[in-house]
């Protein structure tokens, strides 16, 4: 299972408490984690990512193991602690406006 | 026994108050989407439990929300808007081309018969519809390849279609603004559009008499008189009798002719309400005093309605879509301010109170006229 944090607002979106935890097949990356995701809660489809793109929206980052991961190649292996589920994926809000 | 329900769209969520027909006391809900900005909010005059808001986020794009009894519970709903065709370009604020791309839903206007029918004014502009009650968006693509989009510009909150009028006449006819192209027509159902602008006059783009480039912020229209249209401009309250293809200034007397909104009354076509608003580079009422303007007259003679209204040290601005009237026999005004008020009048303008004052900052009100409370 990979574990996943949530910003409040999604949180409140997905209608979930805290951590999610999702099941991934094959190579834990960026996208599988995203896809996955977006399946479990399709609510958050458009928020975290893009609709048609795929990018990541611009004031969203994705940090884990003490890395910042948002540059990433989607397709690039995340760090093996959140492959085992011994760390979180973190989806961050970035701290901008009032 | 009647009522009313005000849907109130803010920077930080959405308010629904409620009152009876004699509109003196209040109800106001805890906070919907807190922290979100809601656009706005409307109801299907098909089926008035039946509500659609637009809730956005600058983290996290765009989320549409429906309820079907009428604001208590929500489920959000299909959030993809996506052009139905290469987007192009329009001009950005430096007069360069600007790739056109979807940031935000401005305005949602139910179908005036079919619940499960909606169109969406979004930002960059270009009009969308659902019929399947938002489940899915399809853009109507002929709007934003009438083959003036190139000349099309932002204003300052952006490239937006803010303004949707349905002909309750005509269903195949429906009129939609957006700042700064002008106003524009479709008699075919939305296939084709025509730009209706003759008559403005705005000379802050080169051809101040141009086809398309004007910055009209709000169109008005009462339901018995569809060819007849109020537009709050820019600069300069207009109107037009045949269904756009003129129009003509009614500013008149008013102190200023800047502003955002404007309504007609619900049971008089000729009475209409302005908030006027000192200057583009003020926004804000002058003298410090908020003044809801009235005409009885179809405009030109204007009428300083203040009872109940600060008239000192008052700097807040009034949103294009943050004024509505309800269509109780005394017909109830409604606005919102970006200081949080919502102020109600009960009686046509006469007579104002606060009936919310710390609200965030109001961005739309939409009121529906209930059988009962």
């Amino acid at each position: 299972m990979i574990r996943v944090e949530l910003p409040a607002h999604l949180r409140t979106l997905a209608r979930v408490g805290g951590e999610v935890s999702i099941e991934v097949d094959g190579p834990v990356t960026l996208r599988s984690v995203l896809d996955a995701l977006e399946a479990t809660y399709p609510v958050l489809r458009g928020t975290i990512r893009d609709h048609g793109t795929l990018k990541r929206r611009a004031f969203l980052r994705f940090f884990a193991c003490e890395q910042d991961l948002s540059h990433q190649p989607p397709d690039e292996a995340l760090p093996p602690p959140v492959a085992s589920g011994a760390e979180p994926f973190l989806i961050i809000g970035a701290l901008a406006g009032g | 026994m009647s009522g009313v329900r005000l849907l109130v769209g803010t920077r930080k969520g959405a308010f629904i108050m409620t009152a009876d027909g004699k509109r003196d006391k209040w109800t106001i809900s805890e906070p919907h989407f807190g922290g979100w900005e809601l656009y706005h909010l409307k109801a299907s005059p098909a089926n008035p439990n039946r509500l659609y808001a637009s809730q956005t986020s600058g983290w996290f794009g765009q989320i549409m929300q429906r309820s079907d009894d009428g604001g208590k519970t929500w489920e959000p709903i299909g959030n993809k808007f996506e052009y139905a065709t290469v987007p192009g370009t329009h001009q950005w604020y430096d007069g360069t081309p600007h790739p056109w791309e979807f940031k935000r839903v401005w305005h949602i206007e139910p179908s005036l018969t079919d619940p499960d029918t909606v169109f969406a004014g979004v930002e960059d502009a270009a009009l969308f519809r659902t019929t399947d009650a938002g489940q899915t968006w399809q853009e109507m693509p002929g709007l934003r390849e009438h083959g003036s989009g190139s000349r099309w510009q932002p204003g300052a909150g952006g490239l937006c279609l803010h303004t949707i009028v349905l002909d309750p006449s005509n269903p195949q006819r429906m009129f939609i603004a957006i700042s700064a192209a002008g106003a524009f027509r479709t008699d075919d159902g939305g296939k084709s559009w025509t730009p209706i602008n003759q008559g403005l006059r705005s000379p802050h783009i080169p051809d101040p008499t141009a086809d398309v480039g004007h910055c009209v912020h709000r169109i008005a229209m009462h339901r018995s008189r569809p060819q007849t249209l109020f537009m709050q401009k820019h600069w300069d309250v207009m109107r037009t009798d045949d269904a756009g293809n003129s129009w003509r200034e009614v500013s008149g007397n008013l102190p200023t002719d800047f502003g955002f909104p404007i309504d007609v009354h619900a049971h008089e076509p000729e009475t209409i309400f302005v908030v006027p608003i000192k200057s583009d580079s003020e926004h804000y009422p002058p003298e410090g005093k908020l003044r809801v303007y009235r005409s009885r007259t179809g405009g030109n003679e204007w009428e300083p309605l203040t009872n109940g209204l600060p008239q000192r040290d008052c700097y807040v601005n009034v949103l294009r879509d943050a004024m509505a009237v309800d269509s109780l026999d005394s017909c109830g005004v409604y606005f919102g301010t970006t200081g949080g008020q919502v102020y109600a009048s009960p009686d046509g303008g006469e007579h104002w109170s606060a009936i919310a004052r710390d609200l965030p900052a109001v961005l739309s009100v939409e009121v529906q006229t209930l059988a009962t409370a």
